[in-house]
């Protein structure tokens, strides 16, 4: 008995972890110069490929953590960007708009999930559509929102455009940075370990005493708070907005790609397969259905095939974990061959 | 006088929902999923139906059956190898993979066929046109007392199968338990392919009388997913005769809501739904557990 527990040590970190750690820290304070040095498109793109990055971890969030697979986040992507077409048009500044909008998100999630987690499965992800639809139904019947048509965001044109490009790819980029560390530390913490529980089985998760309501909570508000700064966002991106496309379930469809390519129910996963997407998207967007073909293929051909996504081939292989949020058993005896069993 | 039309429409639009419902309520009865693609099979089976129909020139109820036997052969395939597959995995997978399957159908139909928007009336003649004058200002479509009256006939004969024959025993055993179904010589796997092969072909079914009753295009099959859908729950999952029901209330919800003003018609019925889902009730009816 002893004999066992001396020697094994219980660590968070590797040393891979601690190097990507500050990788990941060289990188963020690197991408928040690019607007000094980089073109007005790469600015544009980037900023395209952090709010797939921020729908992709918040979906993740929900479905991979929670189990709670939603198709309907694009109603909370709309609602950040209505939400800041309509405090700006009582003359808030656009950006202090796209916060409070933020926040509203979050607020409106608070609200419904006393409705949408009642349900389970896939009558949740249904359920949440629905409500998508609703809100999007909302929209069109109010003219000065734009009604069906569209419409765009009034007062950002008082900025320069390479200005407001900038100011948007930042606090963009800050809104990611927030987001990641949000979860990257409800992962870390204790909940960390009652969510993966949820993850593998909610009901077995329940008898050993997890809270799974509070943490579904949690984890739906967050969720929320993420897509609707992520509609926003969108919104000071492409400064217009119409209901059909903002609403639309197709939204659902990438955030699904993403998670499941990237990994689901990891921190990596989903990062890798924004990146993934946003490469797909810029190479094959023009090619019309047969691009929405090839991500319905491989998005189902992943659910079947590698369910756990391109992340795992790398960590179950190397047994690497960059991000460190679990704990890691070591023997200081063979430190070199420390696989894991599965 | 406008209201008890608004009621009647509404209670034969209801049938066309349960037709649709029909196949998502048993799907979820017996194998516990909620088949994501379900409204774009039925516009697949209504392009089906529409290819048949304007090549050889026939009725559309002539084309239906060889539809029907297509799709109900393509809904066992789709088990036996995909959902298979999937339903070992847990309840995620199946999900995330039918959701997949619906891009792909979609897509695909708007590939081979364009956005164009078809109908089925004109193949059908005046069937679907015609209707039963009662005053001015209430007339009775043909196709909609059609339509109930298959709704009817196939929700009361699915419930018959499940209740009085050895398949239907079959088909309740697996619900329960697979597992111990499997260990008294009941192949699960065969029983959610013949489950899956009839969920299709009424989908088909479903898909083929909305073309006949209105239009379709590769695009309208997510709504009517979640239209079954919301019959399904407010008519009480796992219910055949709950889903008529279901269809029903949400029909009459529509018509009426559109009545108020033509825009609130599918608000009206979203609502409605969410509101039944709200009270005290929903809790069970989205809990319930099946026992179709």
């Amino acid at each position: 008995m002893t004999s066992i527990s001396v020697g094994w040590v219980i660590r968070r970190s590797t040393r891979a972890s601690r190097i990507a750690c500050g990788g990941a820290l060289v990188l963020v304070l690197a991408l928040f110069a690019v607007p000094l040095v980089m073109t007005a498109n790469v600015v544009q793109q980037l900023t395209s490929l952090f709010i797939f990055l921020i729908l992709a971890v918040m979906w993740n969030a929900l479905a991979g953590y929670g189990g709670l697979v939603s198709v309907g986040q694009q109603a909370y992507i709309g609602f950040g960007a209505y939400g800041t077409i309509f405090l700006t048009q009582q003359g808030i500044p656009a950006y202090l708009a796209v916060a409070l909008s933020t926040l509203a998100a979050g607020v409106l999630a608070a609200l419904l999930s006393l409705l949408v987690l009642r349900l389970r499965g896939s009558q949740f992800a249904i359920g949440t559509w629905v409500v998508a639809e609703v809100l999007g139904l909302l929209v069109i019947l109010d003219q000065s929102l734009g009604g069906g048509t569209g419409v765009s965001i009034r007062n950002l044109n008082t900025y320069a455009p390479n200005l407001r490009r900038a100011y948007t790819y930042w606090m963009t980029l800050g809104v990611t940075v927030i987001l990641l560390a949000l979860v990257f530390l409800l992962l870390r913490r204790r909940t960390g370990a009652a969510l993966q529980a949820i993850r593998d089985d909610e009901d077995a998760a329940a008898s050993i005493g997890v809270r799974v309501r509070p943490l579904k909570f949690t984890l739906y508000v967050l969720a929320g708070l993420g897509c609707g700064a992520a509609g926003a966002l969108t919104l000071t991106n492409s400064l217009f907005v119409q209901p059909q496309s903002i609403f639309g379930v197709q939204y659902s469809a990438y955030m699904i790609f993403m998670v499941l390519v990237g990994g689901l129910g990891t921190f990596e996963g989903p990062i890798i397969g924004a990146v993934v997407f946003f490469v797909i998207q810029n190479q094959f967007a023009d090619q019309g259905a047969w691009y929405l073909i090839g991500l319905g293929l491989v998005a189902a051909g992943f659910a079947l095939f590698l369910p756990r996504g391109l992340w795992s081939l790398a960590s179950d292989r190397l047994n690497v974990q960059f991000l460190p949020v679990g704990y890691r058993l070591v023997s200081p005896e063979l430190p070199s061959r420390r696989r894991t069993k599965k | 006088m406008t209201w008890v039309n608004a009621l009647v429409q509404g209670l034969l639009l209801g049938g066309l929902y349960a037709l649709f419902a029909c196949g998502l309520s048993l799907m979820f009865g017996v194998m516990r999923i909620i088949n994501l693609a379900h409204g774009d099979i039925a516009i697949m089976g209504a392009f089906l139906t529409f290819q048949i129909a304007t090549r050889l020139d026939v009725s559309p109820f002539l084309a239906l059956v060889p539809t029907l036997l297509v799709m109900g052969a393509l809904g066992y395939a789709l088990q036996r190898t995909i959902l298979a597959r999937s339903l070992r995995s847990g309840t995620l997978i199946p999900l995330l993979t039918t959701f997949g399957l619906s891009i792909v159908i979609q897509n695909g139909l708007l590939q081979g066929f364009s956005a164009d928007v078809h109908s089925l009336g004109p193949q059908a003649g005046s069937i679907a046109t015609a209707s039963l004058t009662i005053s001015s200002q209430l007339s009775v479509p043909y196709f909609g007392l059609v339509t109930m009256v298959v709704a009817v006939c196939l929700l009361g004969g699915l419930q018959t199968v499940l209740q009085r024959t050895a398949f239907g025993r079959e088909m309740r055993a697996t619900a329960a338990d697979p597992d111990t179904a499997g260990l008294v010589g009941i192949p699960a796997a065969s029983v959610y392919g013949k489950a899956t092969a009839i969920a299709v072909a009424t989908a088909a079914l479903a898909g083929t009388f909305l073309a006949i009753r209105s239009t379709f295009d590769p695009s309208s099959g997510p709504t009517q997913l979640i239209f079954a859908f919301e019959a399904v729950v407010i008519g009480g999952l796992g219910s055949l005769w709950g889903t008529l029901g279901g269809g029903i209330v949400l029909g009459i919800a529509q018509t009426v809501g559109a009545n108020i003003d033509p825009q609130f018609s599918i608000l009206a019925g979203h609502l409605v739904f969410l509101i039944i889902l709200a009270s005290p009730r929903g809790r069970y009816l989205a809990t319930r557990s099946a026992t179709a």
